[in-house]
């Protein structure tokens, strides 16, 4: 078992409301492994973008992380003086954004916003940055005189893969990606999927992948985690929890897609709304909406158990009697 | 709901929210004296404003707290007599402006097209040419305003600031969903633009309300002081003209000249905190923040 | 380019407005005063020279109004507005010219200065949320904005210059002092021009930072603030190439706009401190109802300002590469 390159511990972040904290993200946990593709999915307003966010340390006002851990390569990232930290951005860890056309300053050339992080970490001179630069473009096939291009010039599909170029600039070893393909049509998705796989490949770094919308993900992650109202609820090989989810919400959203195979089903929702985050439930945050539960589930906060592989936070999957 | 339970309830957002601010109870609250002081003078004029009764030329005094006049008139008690000409002229340039600015910008961007083009035009000729000079020559020719024609030629130059920035606002929401549903229910314009498009922006016309009011206050000021206005009345930009021309400062008399100023500029930042306070209710993004210590760390990293 | 040609024709439209609002509102008002500018030169000027001013300013009963107004165009875009009844027989060209060194020093320097500090700490106070810098500085500067700049200027004179004696209280330059091209004379028109410019700098400074502050916090919210902090850029990088230069954007539009209210304030200042520029001269021809020369000031205010936003149409065209291409 090699060393993982992310060891997440315990990690809650916190939004500041009117009506008291929020606890948007309530103890997450995990490990990445260099290389691997980890996928979170989860509805909207479950905490993706914003664990996203707090393991890279770019969370503003209102939301700020509270405790828990994150260490990238063994130094843990939280307590790092903001001079090292920014020493860290870029070169190891680097982020592809939702939208483009917001993520790139629409005053700056996509040549200069290359330069600049090139500027930022390196000693390179123009020449070498020009080289580098193009060789980016190149690769996620962006003609070369677009460097010279604004972002309000190219196409979405366009500025989407610039920004997978600038994030390759400084070859690092974990990308963090926040919904990246939301705002393509599904073609531009699976060609956008398809690019970042064989850059994967070829360059050999890890990718932590957040989305709302888990057939994108499901034919390229290596593990696939489900969240819930701030908690990771399930987490295993894709393939494995996709054909077989053992968490009853998992299981909820599988039964939501629709598929090209197989017999016409019925599609069923999940009835009900996210808990309250300021308020949450005693028990298992998922109980007010779940067929299954139980009054034990009702009083007792289930725990992240991992059995074969394989994590589900579910007292029906994993008795507590059984622990 | 009703379109006017709607308005009430982005009024009342509005004052919860204000009341939480302590800028804009300040503001409400000198607004509020300013009210009663010019709806009820006689109340707070212990002597008569205009008499010319008294000796002139004392300072401090307990007879006269603020002083007398070179012409021994009672400053508090003309610092008094004087709140109503503010107050009035704010309130009415204010709401004039205001109206027209609503007219005009909403009227432009709900039509579109040809209408909006002209009338956008316009706004912006009207905003480039400069008012404050535009006023004085107008002043110049009429030898002296009155009232009403002060307060017409500050509205009439006054409006175009508000008119553009509800355009803009306008522009936004006209294609939201819910006004394409009103017009496609076959409801009249009038009622689509009244009902469904002004009750989310009250925060900005309220905003422009105030800052049409500051505009008035310190421009009738200004025109009172240079003496292009009636200078036998007690409003306080006449008071300062009567005290520059007196030299108030090297006579000795230095509140005659303070006063009203003072009094201007308490008016003048209450309308402005409370105009700040309501760009925060439409902004949220501009209201206060806490500033813990993980922010302070963190925010520029 | 294209931006800059409808801006150019914009602001063409808008001189002549103000043209045509010169020539009808003393027409429009009670007791003719056009007419009497003709009474003032009457007396003064032989019949054939009171002619050819008749004719420079559009007056004269002989001529029909339209034929007039375009009389009155085109002597004022070449240059001929008439003689100045009040500095009887000095053109009005050459009185403004006196006075208009003056204003642009005065006022185009402290509403520069005043524009490029009071963006700058706007800029600085959005940075800082939540610490003190910009908890203070907002209320406390939109409290002095609102004051008149009259009263500023009155009250800077009783402290500075009355009571401390330490700053001349009026003009340009000492009166008995006279006006030579020397070092000591600089100096001297300086150290009278430090009130006023404070003045006008104090008042309308605090304008320029809250709308700063509130465009630059609107900015940092944006993703691609948070994409720089994500690459890493140096914390005063982001502040100026990424924050500052977009939040710069509707400022610019917004001090071409303000510049009308700057002038504002910088005519009552001059009057106040007796400063020799184009707004004391502008209250000296009301106060002595000279019209030649009142029409003519206000003119040149207006071209002042439309040049300002010419200008600062320029800089955004520079800074902003989408008004380049499409608008």
């Amino acid at each position: 078992m090699t060393t993982p390159i992310l060891e997440v511990r315990d990690l809650k972040v916190e939004y500041t409301t009117p009506a008291g904290p929020a606890l948007a993200v309530a103890g997450v946990s995990f490990d990445l492994a260099p290389g691997e593709f980890l996928a979170i999915v989860g509805e909207s307003g479950c905490g993706k973008s914003t664990l996203l966010y707090s393991i890279a340390e770019l969370l503003t006002y209102p939301a700020q992380t509270v405790s828990g851990s994150v260490r990238f390569n063994g130094v843990e990232l939280r307590s790092l003086p903001a001079e090292e930290l920014r020493q860290h951005r870029w070169r190891d860890i680097s982020v592809v954004m939702q939208s483009a056309m917001n993520a790139l300053n629409p005053t700056l050339s996509i040549g200069a916003q290359l330069a600049d992080a090139c500027r930022a970490h390196t000693d390179w001179d123009d020449q070498q940055i020009a080289e580098r630069s193009a060789h980016v473009l190149s690769m996620v096939s962006i003609d070369v005189a677009h460097l010279k291009s604004f972002p309000f010039q190219l196409s979405g599909g366009m500025r989407q893969r610039a920004m997978i170029a600038m994030a390759l600039l400084l070859e690092p070893q974990l990308i963090i990606m926040d919904e990246p393909t939301s705002a393509l049509d599904v073609v531009a998705q699976r060609s956008l999927m398809r690019q970042v796989e064989n850059l994967r490949r070829e360059l050999g770094f890890a990718v932590l992948f957040v989305t709302h919308d888990m057939s994108v993900v499901s034919h390229f992650s290596d593990r696939l985690a489900v969240m819930y109202a701030g908690e990771i609820v399930e987490l295993g090989g894709t393939r494995d929890v996709f054909d077989h989810p053992r968490h009853p919400y998992s299981s909820g959203l599988m039964d939501a897609f629709p598929s090209l195979v197989g017999a016409p089903k019925e599609l069923l929702g999940i009835p009900g709304n996210p808990p309250s985050l300021v308020n949450p439930p005693q028990g298992c945050l998922f109980a007010p909406r779940c067929p299954f539960a139980t009054d034990e589930c009702r009083e007792f906060r289930p725990e992240l158990i991992t059995v074969n592989g394989r994590a589900v936070r579910c007292h029906l999957v994993n008795p507590r009697s059984a622990v | 709901m009703n379109p006017a339970r709607r308005l009430g309830r982005a009024l009342f957002v509005a004052w919860v929210f204000l009341r939480r601010d302590k800028k804009a109870m300040v503001g409400v609250i000198i607004l509020f004296i300013l009210l009663v002081i010019s709806a009820f003078p006689s109340w707070f004029t212990p002597d008569d404003p205009a008499a010319y009764a008294y000796t002139p030329g004392i300072g401090l005094s307990w007879a006269h707290p603020l002083g007398t006049t070179s012409f021994g008139q009672d400053v508090f008690s003309q610092l008094m007599a004087g709140t109503r000409q503010s107050v009035m002229i704010a309130l009415v340039v204010g709401f004039f402006c205001t109206v027209l600015s609503v007219a005009i910008g909403i009227t432009a961007a709900y039509s579109g097209g040809i209408v909006d083009d002209s009338l956008s035009l316009f706004t912006d000729v009207v905003l480039v040419i400069p008012t404050f000079p535009l006023v004085i020559v107008i002043a110049a020719y009429l030898k002296g305003a009155s009232f009403w024609t002060v307060a017409f030629v500050l509205v009439i130059t006054g409006w175009s600031y508000g008119a553009r920035q509800l355009r803009v606002q306008a522009l936004s929401l006209r294609n939201r969903d819910y006004l394409l549903a009103a017009r496609a229910r076959g409801e009249a314009s009038w009622y689509v633009i009244c009902v469904e498009l002004i009750p989310p922006m009250t925060s900005l016309i309220v905003a422009n309300f105030l800052g049409a009011a500051l505009y008035a206050i310190i421009a009738a000021s200004g025109l009172q002081f240079v003496g292009l206005a009636n200078v036998n009345t007690e409003a306080w930009g006449t008071m300062l003209y009567w005290a520059q021309n007196n030299e108030a400062f090297s006579a000795g008399l230095p509140l005659w000249a303070l006063a009203p100023g003072i009094m201007i500029a308490i008016f003048g930042s209450a309308l402005a905190l409370l105009n700040y306070a309501f760009d925060e209710v439409s902004n949220p993004a501009l209201r206060p923040v806490v500033a813990t210590r993980k922010n302070k760390k963190r925010a520029v990293a | 380019m294209r931006y800059l040609v409808r801006r150019v024709g914009f602001l063409v439209i808008a001189l002549w407005a103000a043209l045509t609002l010169n020539f009808f509102i003393p027409r429009l008002m009670p007791g003719n005063p056009a007419e009497s500018v003709i009474a003032q030169y009457h007396g003064r000027l032989g019949p054939g020279a009171l002619k050819a001013i008749e004719a420079e300013l559009g007056i004269g009963g002989h001529q029909n109004i339209i034929a007039a107004y375009f009389q009155y165009l085109g002597n004022s875009l070449s240059g001929h507005f008439g003689i100045s009844t009040y500095y009887f027989p000095t053109p009005v060209v050459t009185v403004i010219s006196r006075a208009l060194p003056w204003s642009l020093g005065l006022v185009g320097i402290s509403t520069v200065l005043g524009f490029l500090a009071g963006t700058a700490l706007g800029a600085i106070a959005a940075w800082r949320r939540g610490r003190v810098f910009d908890n203070v500085l907002p209320p406390v500067f939109v409290i002095i904005s609102a004051f008149p700049y009259f009263w500023v200027g009155l009250i800077l004179i009783w402290l500075f210059s009355l009571t401390l004696n330490w700053l001349p209280t009026l003009g340009g330059y000492t009166e008995t002092a006279t006006p030579t091209l020397t070092w000591g004379f600089v100096g001297d028109i300086l150290w009278h021009s430090v009130l006023p410019a404070f003045t006008i700098l104090i008042t309308a400074i605090g304008g320029w930072i809250l709308t700063m502050r509130n465009n630059m916090i609107t900015v940092v919210a944006e993703d691609y603030v948070k994409m720089a902090r994500a690459k890493g850029l140096r914390s005063r990088r982001i502040l100026w190439q990424y924050a500052g230069r977009n939040a710069l954007l509707p400022n610019l539009t917004g001090f071409a706009m303000s510049l009308g209210f700057v002038i504002s304030g910088a005519i009552l200042v001059e009057y106040v401190f007796n400063y020799p520029g184009v707004g004391f001269l502008l209250l000296l021809a009301v106060n002595n109802e000279d019209y030649p020369l009142m029409q003519a000031l206000f003119l040149l205010i207006t071209v002042a300002v439309l040049i300002a936003i010419f200008v600062s149409d320029i800089a955004t065209a520079l800074l902003d590469p989408r008004t380049r291409n499409n608008r």
